[in-house]
C-alpha cells in the first residue's frame, strides 16, 4: 500500500495501481456544510474512515473585487475591501490605506495611526472571538459559541459608536482617519480591557485543560515549520508551527514599533498549539490597546492627500499583519486615478493549501476541526 | 442429576396459563416460518427475533426467569443485532432475488412428516403408559431460579459444571481473539 | 359479580409489602402501569422544556419565551408540529422495516419501566431478575437503531446506524460490570444478593448505607463508571457523534420526520430517565431519603407525626425530610410568583401573566396538599426516586452544555480500554473486599 503522505493533490482522479483495498470512497462536503464556515466544497478520499487527501473547491463567493478594483478610484475602492475578510473588516481598510498611501508617499500622522492600531486589534480581538466560538461549536462544544459573541458586541458597539457600522466598518481613508475619536472614545476602550480581561479567562477555563478538548485538538492536523514555509502559510497557524514571524516585528507598519508585545509560538504544530496561539493573541492585543490608549498623541487625523488622488506610475506592495495571517496588498498605477491591478494576497487562500497537507491521515470526524482551526473565511479566499 | 430445592408453596398461582403458553408457542412457530418464507433478510432476522422473544416468554412459564433474561440479553440483543450488523453489510441483491425454495420441496415434505411421526411414535410408545410428560419436574418458587444456577456453578457441594464453563468461556476467548486477529490489517 | 369486583379491588389494598403484579392483581397492575405511562410522558415533555431552557441559561440566553410563559407551553406547541408534519418515507426504503424501527425503540425504553421501583411497593411488579431484565430490554433499543438506519436506504444513517450501535453495545459491556459489582455488596448483610430491584433498594436499607458511599471509593468508582456508561449508551453529548449536525454521518434518524422522529426522541429521552433509575436504584438508594440509618430522637406531633403505618420510623430527622415534597412544590410556586411579579405590565402580557400565576397556584396547592399525612406518607418514596433522577437528568444536560464530542474512535476507546479493565479491576476488588468485610472495616478504621 503507497504510503498516503506521498500522494500528491494531482492524483485525486487517477485511482492508483497498486492500491489493492477497494474500500476508498470519495465523498463530497458540498458548498451548504454547517462546519465549513461558508461556501467551501471540499472533496474527501477517505480509506474507510482515513483521509487520503483532499481537494478544496472554491470560488463560490467570487465576486470579483479585484476586477471591480480597475475600474474605481482609489477612494471609491476603499469600502469594497471590507467585503473581504467580512470578520475582520478593519484590518483590511487598513492594509489597503497603507498600500496606497505608500504608493502616494504619504505618511499618516501619528494620531491617526493610534486610533488604527486601537481599532485594528480590537478587529483582532473580535475576529478570533468568532474564531473560537465557531471551531468550538464544530468539535461539540456549543456553549463558548455564545459567550464570545456575547462579548464581541461589546468591540461592535465600540465599531458603532465610531463610524456607523458595526461589521464592515470602511473606518479608515487614505491618509489618515475620516471621523475624530468620538468623545468618551478612550473611557469606552479602557472599559472594554478591563471587561475582557476575566471572560478570556472564562474561555481558556472552560477549554484549555477539558480532556475531551485536548483529544481532539492535540495531535490533529499537524504541520512543521518547514511545510508552512514552503506553502506559504502565515498568521497564527506558521507560529503555532514553531516559526516566530509576525510582520509586525518583522517589518513593522503603523507605528507599532512604539508599544512592546510579544509574539506567542507554539512548538508541535497541532490543532491545540493553533488554539493556546490565538488565545495568547488575545491577552498580546490587549497588551497594545492598553498602551495605545494610554498615549494618544494630540494632532490632525488626516494627511495632506489631494482630493483628486493621481498616484505616480509604479507599483507597490505591502502587506500587514491580519488576524488570519499576511494580507498583501499589491497595486499597480498607471498615473491615472484608477488603479491599473490590485490584487489582494488573501491569508486565507494561502493557507488554505495547507489543508490537504494537514489532512493527509487523520480521520474524517477531524477535517472538521482542521477546517475550523485554519479559520478561513471564504469572503477572502474568493473575494 | 438437578438438585431438588424445598420450597414454600407458591403464593401466586400463575393466570392464563394455557391462554399464553398457547399465544407464545404460536407466535414461535409463527415466526419460524416466517424466518424460512420471507424473501428479505431482514424480515427474516427480525422474524427470528420475534421468535426468541417468543422462547423467552416459554422460558418464564417454566418458572426460569434468568434464563429468560440471559435469552433476551444474549440472544435477541447480542446476537441478532449481529446477525443484522452481517446482513447489512454484505450485499445480498442477489439473493433477494432467488428462488425461496428448491425443486426438491416434495421430498423435503415427505422427510419432514417421516421425521416427524418418527418423533410422535418414539414419545408414546416410550413412556409405555406413563404421563406424556414426567411430573417430576422442578418447580422453583420466585427468586430461586438464579440461586440454583448459582449453586450449580459455585457451590461446593452440588457444583459441577464450573469447569465446562470455564472450558466454554476459554473457547469464546479463543474465538473473539481469532476474529480480531484475521479483521485487523495491522496490529 | 359488583361484590367480585369490589372485592378484587380492594383486596389488593389489604394486602402489604406486595408490587400489583407480585399480588397478581390486574386491575391495580394496569392501574399502575397507567400511572407509570402518564407520569413518563409528563416526564418527557418536562425534560424537553428542561433541556431547552437550562440549555439556554448555561449560554446566556434565555430560551423559548413565547409559547406560553417562560416557554411552557413550547413542548406542546413542538408536539402539535411533529404530529401535523408530513410523514415522508423514502422512496427505495423497505417499509414494513422503516414503520417497525421507531416502534422496537419506543417498545424497549418503555418496557424496562414495568421494574422501576418507586418505592417498596410502588412499582408496576418486582421481578426477581429485575435488574437483568432491565439490562436485557434497554439492549434491545440496539435493534431498533440499526433497523432505523438500514431503512433509510441511504449511506450516511447506515454508517450512523451502525456506529450508534456499536458504541451502545461496547458502553453495555461496562454498565454490566459496573451493576455486577453493586449486585455484589447486596449480599454482604443476608449472604444471599438478589437482582431485584425492590431487594436492591431494601438491601441498602438494610445495611443504613447508600452504595455509593459502600467501600469507599469502590462503591464510587463503580457508579461513576456507571454514570459515564449510562451516557453513552444513551447517545448523549459528550458521546453524541453519531448525530451530530456538524460531522459528515448525519445520524440514524436522518430520514425520519414528524411523528416518528418524535418517537425516536421520546425512547430516548424514555431511555435516559430508564438508566437514570437504575443508578439511583443501585447506588443512589432508590427510594430512601438521605441518611436512611440516622433517625434522630423520637418526636410525637399530634395528628401530624408519627405516620399511621406502626411500622415506619418516627425520628425527627424522618419528620424533616418528611416536609421535604411539599416544601419543593411550595419553593417551585414560589418561583412561578417571583416570575408573575417580573413580568412585563404590558396589557399584551395579561394573559401569560394570568397562566403564568394560575401554574403558579397549581403548584402550592400540590405542594400543600404534600403536607396532608395521608398523601405525604405515600408520595414521599416517590417524591425522593424522582428528585434523584431529575437531579441526573440535570447532568445529562450539563454535560450536553459543557463538553466538546469524542471522535468515534475515542470513544470507543474510552469503552473498551479505559472502562472495561476498571470495571473488572474493580469487580475483582468489591468481591475481595466483600468477602473480608470485617478486615476492611479494620483498615478503614470503622468505616463501611
Amino acid at each position: 500500500m503507497t504510503d498516503p503522505n506521498t500522494l500528491s493533490p494531482l492524483d485525486l482522479e487517477t485511482p492508483d495501481k497498486t492500491f489493492l483495498d477497494t474500500n476508498e470512497l470519495v465523498i463530497n462536503m458540498g458548498p451548504q456544510h454547517p462546519a465549513t464556515h461558508g461556501v467551501l466544497r471540499v472533496i474527501l478520499r477517505l480509506d474507510g474512515e482515513k483521509v487520503l487527501g483532499l481537494e478544496c473547491v472554491i470560488g463560490y463567493l467570487h465576486r470579483g473585487v479585484e476586477k471591480i478594483g480597475e475600474n474605481r478610484t482609489y477612494t471609491m475602492f476603499n469600502p469594497y475591501v471590507d467585503r473581504m475578510d467580512y470578520v475582520a473588516a478593519v484590518s483590511n481598510g487598513l492594509g489597503y490605506c497603507e498600500t496606497v498611501e505608500k504608493l502616494l508617499s504619504v505618511e499618516a500622522p501619528p494620531r491617526a495611526q493610534y486610533i488604527r492600531v486601537i481599532l485594528t486589534e480590537l478587529n483582532r480581538m473580535a475576529s478570533h472571538q468568532l474564531w473560537l466560538g465557531t471551531h468550538a461549536l464544530d468539535i461539540g462544544a456549543i456553549t463558548p459559541l455564545f459567550y464570545t459573541f456575547r462579548d464581541r458586541e461589546e468591540i461592535l458597539k465600540i465599531f458603532e459608536k465610531y463610524c456607523g457600522a458595526r461589521l464592515t466598518t470602511h473606518a479608515f481613508r487614505i491618509g489618515g482617519l475620516q471621523y475624530e475619536a468620538y468623545d468618551g472614545f478612550e473611557k469606552d476602550v479602557k472599559n472594554f480591557v478591563d471587561f475582557v480581561k476575566p471572560k478570556i479567562d472564562e474561555y481558556e477555563e472552560l477549554l484549555t485543560t477539558n480532556r475531551i478538548w485536548l483529544e481532539r485538538t492535540k495531535g490533529v492536523g499537524v504541520i512543521s515549520g518547514k511545510d508552512c514555509v514552503a506553502l506559504g502559510v502565515t498568521g497564527p497557524v506558521l507560529r503555532a508551527s514553531g516559526v516566530k514571524w509576525d510582520i509586525r516585528k518583522a517589518l513593522p507598519y503603523a507605528n507599532y514599533k512604539n508599544f512592546d508585545f510579544e509574539i506567542p509560538v507554539g512548538q508541535n504544530g497541532d490543532t491545540y498549539d493553533r488554539y493556546i496561539v490565538r488565545m495568547a493573541e488575545f491577552r498580546q492585543s490587549l497588551r497594545i490597546i492598553e498602551q495605545a490608549v494610554e498615549g494618544i498623541p494630540a494632532g490632525p487625523i488626516m494627511a495632506k492627500v489631494p482630493k483628486v488622488m493621481k498616484p505616480p506610475v509604479g507599483e507597490v506592495y505591502h502587506s500587514i499583519e491580519a488576524p488570519k495571517g499576511e494580507l498583501g496588498y499589491f497595486i499597480v498605477s498607471d498615473g491615472s486615478t484608477q488603479p491599473y491591478r490590485v490584487r489582494v494576497r488573501p491569508p486565507s487562500f494561502v493557507n488554505l493549501q495547507a489543508l490537504d497537507v494537514m489532512c493527509r491521515g487523520q480521520l474524517v470526524a477531524d477535517v472538521i476541526a482542521v477546517i475550523g482551526t485554519l479559520d478561513i473565511v471564504l469572503g477572502e479566499v474568493d473575494r | 442429576m438437578n438438585p431438588v430445592v424445598t420450597n414454600p408453596p407458591i403464593t401466586n398461582p400463575p393466570v392464563a396459563t394455557p391462554f399464553f403458553f398457547y399465544l407464545l408457542a404460536a407466535t414461535m412457530i409463527i415466526g419460524g416460518i416466517l424466518v424460512i418464507t420471507r424473501k428479505n433478510a431482514i424480515h427474516s432476522a427480525m422474524a427470528l427475533i420475534t421468535a426468541l422473544l417468543a422462547q423467552a416468554g416459554l422460558y418464564l412459564m417454566l418458572y426460569a426467569p434468568f434464563v429468560a433474561g440471559v435469552q433476551i440479553i444474549l440472544y435477541a440483543g447480542g446476537i441478532m443485532v449481529l446477525f443484522l450488523f452481517v446482513i447489512m453489510l454484505i450485499n445480498l441483491e442477489r439473493n433477494m432475488k432467488e428462488r425461496q425454495f428448491n425443486k426438491q420441496w416434495l421430498v423435503g415434505i415427505v422427510a419432514a412428516a417421516a421425521l416427524g411421526g418418527l418423533f410422535i411414535t418414539v414419545y408414546t410408545t416410550a413412556t409405555r403408559g406413563k404421563p406424556l410428560f414426567p411430573e417430576g419436574r422442578v418447580i422453583y418458587a420466585d427468586g430461586q431460579n438464579t440461586q440454583a444456577i448459582a449453586a450449580l456453578l459455585f457451590d461446593r457441594s452440588t457444583g459441577q459444571y464450573m469447569f465446562a464453563f470455564e472450558i466454554a468461556s476459554l473457547l469464546l476467548l479463543v474465538a473473539i481473539i481469532g476474529a480480531v486477529v484475521m479483521a485487523k490489517k495491522r496490529i | 359479580m359488583n361484590e367480585f369486583l369490589q372485592q378484587y379491588v380492594f383486596s389488593y389494598l389489604d394486602t402489604k409489602g406486595l408490587t400489583p403484579g407480585g399480588a397478581g392483581n390486574i386491575f391495580w397492575a394496569t392501574v399502575y402501569i397507567l400511572l407509570v405511562f402518564g407520569g413518563l410522558s409528563v416526564a418527557v415533555i418536562a425534560m424537553n422544556w428542561l433541556e431547552r431552557k437550562i440549555l439556554a441559561h448555561m449560554q446566556v440566553r434565555l430560551g423559548p419565551m413565547r409559547v406560553g410563559p417562560h416557554g411552557l407551553l413550547q413542548p406542546i406547541a413542538d408536539a402539535i408540529k411533529l404530529l401535523l408534519k408530513e410523514d415522508i418515507i423514502p422512496a427505495e426504503a423497505d417499509k414494513i422495516i422503516f414503520w417497525i424501527a421507531p416502534f422496537i425503540v419506543v417498545l424497549a425504553a418503555f418496557t424496562v419501566f414495568v421494574v422501576v421501583p418507586f418505592g417498596p411497593t410502588h412499582a408496576i411488579t418486582d421481578m426477581n431478575i429485575g435488574i437483568l431484565f432491565m439490562l436485557g430490554v434497554s439492549s434491545l433499543s440496539v435493534l431498533g437503531i440499526v433497523t432505523a438506519g438500514w431503512a433509510s436506504n441511504s449511506h450516511y444513517p447506515l454508517i450512523g446506524a451502525l456506529r450508534s450501535s456499536a458504541q451502545m453495545v461496547s458502553y453495555e459491556v461496562a454498565m454490566g460490570l459496573a451493576v455486577v459489582s453493586a449486585i455484589m455488596m447486596t449480599s454482604l448483610e443476608t449472604g444471599t444478593g438478589t437482582l431485584s430491584m425492590i431487594g436492591i433498594v431494601q438491601a441498602q436499607q438494610a445495611q443504613g448505607v447508600w452504595f455509593v458511599f459502600k467501600f469507599f471509593p469502590l462503591g464510587l468508582i463503580a457508579f461513576g463508571m456507571f454514570a459515564i456508561a449510562m451516557v453513552a449508551e444513551t447517545n448523549r453529548a459528550p458521546f453524541d457523534l453519531p448525530e451530530a449536525e456538524s460531522e459528515l454521518t448525519a445520524g440514524f434518524h436522518t430520514e425520519y420526520s414528524g411523528f416518528r422522529w418524535s418517537l425516536f426522541f421520546l425512547a430516548e429521552y424514555s431511555a435516559m430517565i430508564a438508566v437514570s433509575s437504575i443508578a439511583v436504584t443501585l447506588w443512589l438508594g432508590g427510594w430512601l431519603r438521605p441518611f436512611p440509618g440516622v433517625h434522630g430522637p423520637s418526636i410525637a406531633i399530634p395528628h401530624i407525626w408519627p405516620p399511621a403505618d406502626p411500622a415506619a420510623p418516627t425520628g425527627a430527622l424522618d419528620f424533616v425530610f418528611a416536609l421535604c415534597p411539599g416544601i419543593s412544590f411550595l419553593l417551585l410556586g414560589a418561583m412561578c410568583f417571583y416570575n408573575v411579579q417580573r413580568m412585563p405590565k404590558h396589557p399584551l402580557f395579561k394573559i401569560q401573566t394570568m397562566g403564568l400565576a394560575g401554574f403558579g397556584a397549581v403548584l402550592g396547592l400540590i405542594g400543600l396538599i404534600m403536607f396532608l399525612p395521608p398523601v405525604r406518607d405515600r408520595v414521599e418514596d416517590i417524591f425522593w426516586f424522582s428528585a434523584k433522577v431529575a437531579g441526573f437528568m440535570y447532568l445529562y444536560i450539563w454535560y450536553r452544555g459543557t463538553f466538546p464530542r469524542y471522535r468515534f474512535d475515542q470513544l470507543m476507546k474510552v469503552g473498551w480500554k479505559v472502562l472495561l479493565p476498571t470495571g473488572l479491576a474493580l469487580l475483582i476488588l468489591t468481591a475481595i473486599v466483600g468477602m473480608h468485610a470485617d478486615l476492611w472495616a479494620q483498615i478503614t478504621g470503622g468505616g463501611q
